[in-house]
């Protein structure tokens, strides 16, 4: 267990210590959100409505940036190949990668959405059901995204053609995930998130270590 | 004494061979291509004119003679490779590869039609295009699915590799097809439900039964034909690739 957390240890300070990666995936976040009212109008009534809708996409967006970090540096300077080898093995490797992506790369878009919703006249009780979607679901995009940049990891344009992947298993969480703005779905929406969430983080390990394994040897 | 141990080899292991199976199914190719030919010819003939037009839509019901062969090939197609793929990441064999990669374009294909079709249906019928139905958006996952795979397929360059990596994204993919398959049943928004293979019996008449699974048939052998012919294809193509690997060495070929 000791080399599970000195794992997690290791992907924090990799991510906190490596150039403000953190500041520019939240800053990216917040723009993309403060872009819609310039492309659909400053119409208040409009933006409330469409606002759930939107930061969901801007979370979605800003946690596909993030993945190039994922696997991409520890292929190039040769830890996965350390990663595989080691007594740990390479599925709790990488829940401990996905963990702390999802600690520093869907966290603090959480932390930063208030700002987003109010720049978007977002209500204050819609607000606390898309915060709520927003925990709940986020970690079965980043696990969708471990397991895009995981199948990617060997190609050398994959940074492209991981979203391409990605996109399409993400659905139903967007799907859920501005569902549960509506009152009588909400209880619903955030069960099925909470669900699809439970089933995709504990699945993607596995799935990502079978990829990565078919990839390197 | 170890010549007795080895196993002897039985068809499975033998058709593993790539030069055995071109060898074995080229004489099928042109018995199927007849075959297919005269199944459309058929039913082609069936769909327009000895089938009835339907009391409220008139001519356009025969566009289900298309669509609804289309629709099933989307995800027959995609079975076809998840089987494939447990092929490639079991027993590694060499033609679940080459059927995998052979079979991606061709599901993308079968899918486009489906929704293109329905789309061409949907317009005098439902009077739209398109809608975010359960079945046609889980359709339209379905082509991004296919066509991600097709787009992964050409971005590796060592294609065993490849196989293996995509071998696993399919099977992964694959939870979308019990969803399309009872999309209808959990919404029930615009598409009908299963009206064919259903407990009480198919929901249609003989007449525009039969010229259904003509149709069914012709689409699926198609498949079937066009299948083979590209897995000879990919098989080929790699053959030059390694005498072209070859050549670039310096050996003789």
């Amino acid at each position: 267990m000791s080399a599970f957390w000195a794992m997690l240890r290791r992907e924090l300070r990799l991510a906190l210590r490596g150039g403000g990666n953190v500041l520019t995936l939240v800053l990216f976040f917040v723009i993309v959100g403060a872009i819609v009212p310039f492309a659909v109008g400053p119409d208040r009534v409009l933006l409330a409505r469409i606002a759930p809708g939107m930061i969901w996409i801007a979370a979605f967006l800003a946690m596909l940036l993030g993945l190039d970090h994922l696997f991409g540096p520890d292929h190039e300077d040769g830890s996965l190949v350390l990663l595989r080898q080691a007594e740990l093995p390479l599925g709790a490797a990488i829940a401990a990668k996905l963990i702390a992506h999802w600690l520093v790369s869907a966290l603090p878009l959480i932390v930063a959405s208030p700002f987003l919703a109010m720049l978007l006249a977002m209500e204050a009780e819609t607000y606390w059901r898309i915060l709520a979607s927003l925990l709940l679901g986020t970690p079965a995009l980043a696990a969708f995204g471990a397991v895009g940049a995981a199948v990617t990891v060997a190609v050398r344009r994959g940074g492209l053609i991981a979203p391409i992947l990605i996109a399409p298993l993400s659905i139903p969480v967007l799907i859920f995930g501005v569902g549960s703005v509506t009152a009588s779905q909400s209880g619903a929406a955030l069960l099925f998130l909470a669900a699809l969430s439970l089933m995709a983080v504990a699945m993607a390990p596995f799935v990502a270590a079978l990829a990565i394994n078919s990839a390197e040897d | 004494m170890s010549i007795d141990t080895t196993p002897k080899p039985n068809w499975w292991s033998r058709i593993a061979h790539p030069g055995q199976f071109v060898a074995w199914t080229t004489p099928l190719l042109w018995p199927l291509t007849v075959l297919t030919a005269l199944l459309f010819v058929a039913g082609l003939w069936f769909a327009f004119f000895n089938s009835p037009a339907d009391y409220q839509r008139g001519d356009t019901v025969r566009i289900m003679y298309v669509h609804v062969p289309n629709a099933w090939l989307s995800q027959f197609v995609y079975v076809t490779m998840s089987i494939s793929a447990l092929g490639t990441l079991v027993w590694r064999h060499p033609l679940a590869d080459v059927s995998m990669k052979a079979a991606a374009p061709l599901g993308a294909l079968f899918t486009a039609l489906a929704l293109f079709t329905g789309a061409l249906w949907g317009r005098p019928t439902w009077g739209t295009f398109w809608e975010w139905d359960g079945r046609m958006t889980s359709t339209l996952v379905l082509l991004f699915i296919y066509l991600g795979i097709v787009a992964l397929w050409r971005a590796f360059d060592d294609q065993l590799r490849a196989a293996r990596v995509i071998a696993v994204f399919t099977l992964v993919g694959a939870i979308n097809i019990p969803i399309i398959k009872f999309s209808v049943d959990w919404w029930s928004t615009l598409h009908q439900p299963a009206s064919v293979f259903r407990p009480q019996g198919p929901a249609m008449p003989p007449s525009i039964l039969t010229p259904l699974f003509v149709m069914f048939f012709a689409f699926t052998f198609l498949f079937v034909t066009l299948q083979l012919k590209a897995m000879h294809t990919e098989i080929k193509r790699r053959r030059i690739m390694t005498l072209q690997r070859r050549l670039v060495q310096g050996e003789t070929p």
